[in-house]
């Protein structure tokens, strides 16, 4: 079992080694997850009998004197809402139960070209909108840490794929928060890239001026080498970045000597920031001053507005987006005399109530007489926090704060108001907004001993500089 | 600032948005719509005339290809993926006399 806990890069380094197989990282991992899944449900889908023969395909290259590539045998885990050929894509919604996509997602492509194995398809909020993982049509996902308690989300089954041992390596997407909030809550590391960095084909859409793809280690070095295979260019993403990527892995070790770092002012006096998750901020700047960083308290005054014009912004692109469920071309219909009658009733049956809540809030604020005073209104916002943030990466390299307000919470806690469970997001949400990069590592414990996430942000494309500040943290971590 | 959002509002709402709600769905929905558009008069009640909106963190122009035929999804394959379907097409129910 205890194999089932080491790194992507030790796992891809044996294997290409010849010193273990593929097939044996497979079924350690695959013991683990028939020994715990059962308690917390990371997964929605994993077929055994695949995860073998995908190994053995490793295997037989090895054997051959071929190079699987740089995730030789790695096992990974994929949100599920990642599109997989011919393996079921739920988005944790009844609406797409059963659907089986006509292609794989360009990460997933990526992945498997690099030598992954793909473990299985994990547990989300419906359509990823949530922040507990909760809102999943087929039950919650539980923490490793504690089952008591939320995963966080809405990439609840990856971070908790990843904490439990399932798989060194796991994909979620982040629209407001989703990668780093569930990362912090379980105690590994979350990386939201650059908008663009990472192609978003495949990738079924919530809010696309917002949605990244990127990866759960439980190393920073790990999530550097997932970068730089899943990051690049792609044809089949019009919005994907045509700037060349760097050597994300060479640039981890390099320190930060010098790195001048700014404490975000406004994310620690935000309401409901637990004052051990501000003293693990603090701390986390302390180590970063310690290791030759020049550390500056920084004020980013926009961020205030973030949470208000993101919940404009993501719920009037996510009524749009899944405008396409509709009975027609995939998943679910329920039947009825008309065509606008099925519509009605197939969208009726197949979402679950927080995304017909997004529905109706994104329909209203992009309807008639509205649209200026909230949609255009949120989309201003959108530059002022932009324009703060760029304002701010004058003065300093990179930007610490919280990730998620509080350590992981009960189940049922935040769920009887949705805007108590919106605020999991307040730190999270402004980096979307302006397209930013954001990584969350862990840095010591709240005083219910649950893991605590730091949030290191940069300017666009500046991944190598959050992944150089995250070592740093993770080798001074409490 | 905009007004508070009532219960005929939602219902209007759900009828573009193609989403049947009960009579507690509505009442429900009114109050947390509601609240979520009140915290959301910090945005509304700020003076932005003089900010351009951001539709988009890239400020990427059209991205063209060559234009040269390339590998699409197969045909069949997707169909089978459809909950009804004939003659290579999406099958769905009445549509034409329908009321708009």
């Amino acid at each position: 079992m205890g194999e089932s806990f080491i790194s992507a890069r030790e796992v891809a380094a044996g294997v290409r080694a010849g010193e273990w197989t593929a097939r044996h990282v497979a079924d350690e991992h695959l013991a683990a997850v028939a020994e715990r899944d059962g308690e917390i449900h990371a997964f929605l889908h994993v077929d055994p009998d695949a995860v073998r023969a995908a190994a053995d395909r490793i295997d037989a290259a090895v054997a051959a004197g071929d190079d699987p590539g740089p995730l030789a045998g790695v096992p990974v885990a994929l949100k599920d809402n990642l599109c997989t050929r011919g393996v079921p894509t739920t988005c944790a919604s009844r609406i797409l139960e059963g659907w089986r996509p006509p292609y794989d997602a360009t990460v997933v492509e990526r992945l498997v070209a690099a030598g992954a194995v793909v473990v299985g398809k994990t547990n989300l909020d419906e359509f990823a909108m949530g922040s507990s993982t909760e809102n999943s049509a087929f039950g919650p996902t539980r923490n490793p840490l504690d089952p008591s308690r939320v995963p966080g989300g809405s990439s609840g089954g990856s971070a908790a794929a990843v904490a439990a041992g399932f798989a060194p390596l796991a994909l979620g997407s982040d629209t407001g928060g989703s990668i780093r909030q569930p990362a912090a809550l379980c105690g590994v590391v979350g990386l939201k890239p650059t908008y663009g960095r990472v192609s978003r084909h495949g990738l079924v859409a919530f809010a696309s001026s917002l949605d990244q793809i990127g990866p759960f280690t439980r190393s920073v070095a790990d999530a550097a080498l997932a970068l730089d295979v899943i990051g690049g260019h792609d044809p089949l993403d019009a919005t994907s970045s045509p700037s060349p990527q760097p050597d994300h892995l060479a640039a981890v070790d390099s320190g930060v000597d010098g790195l001048r770092v700014g404490v975000l002012s406004e994310m620690l006096d935000m309401d409901g920031v637990a004052p051990e998750v501000v003293a693990r901020v603090r701390e986390a700047a302390e180590a970063l001053a310690a290791a030759g960083a020049e550390v500056v308290e920084v004020s980013v005054p926009a961020v205030i507005y973030g949470l208000s014009a993101y919940y404009l912004i993501a719920p009037a692109e996510a009524s749009s987006n899944l405008a396409r469920f509709d009975g027609v071309r995939y998943g679910l219909r329920v039947d009825a005399p008309t065509t606008n009658e099925m519509m009605v009733a197939t969208r009726t049956r197949g979402f679950g109530p927080e995304v017909k809540r997004r529905i109706m809030l994104g329909t209203y604020a992009l309807s008639a007489g509205y649209y200026d005073a909230f949609y255009g209104q949120a989309q201003r916002v959108r530059t002022l926090i932009a324009r703060d943030f760029a304002a701010a990466y004058e003065r300093v390299d990179v930007l610490l704060s919280p990730t998620s307000p509080t350590t992981a919470f009960a189940f049922g806690d935040k769920t009887a108001d949705p805007l108590t469970m919106y605020l999991n997001d307040v730190c999270t949400i402004p980096s979307n907004l302006s397209g930013d990069p954001a990584i969350s590592v862990p840095f010591g414990t709240g005083g219910d001993d649950l893991p605590v996430g730091v949030q290191v942000m940069g300017p666009a494309l500046a991944e190598t500089d959050l992944l150089r500040t995250a070592a740093v943290l993770e080798g001074a971590a409490p | 600032m905009a007004e508070r959002i009532t219960r005929d509002d939602v219902a209007k709402v759900a009828q573009l948005a193609r989403l049947a709600l009960t009579d507690d769905e509505l009442d429900t929905f009114t109050g947390q719509l509601a609240a979520v558009l009140e915290h959301a008069e910090d945005v509304a009640a700020l003076d932005l005339a003089d900010v351009a909106p951001t539709a988009h963190p890239l400020q990427l122009g059209n991205v063209l290809r060559p234009d040269v035929v390339g590998p699409t999804l197969d045909r069949d394959e997707v169909l089978a993926a459809a909950p009804s379907a004939e003659d290579g097409r999406f099958r769905v129910p009445t549509i034409l006399g329908e009321a708009p």
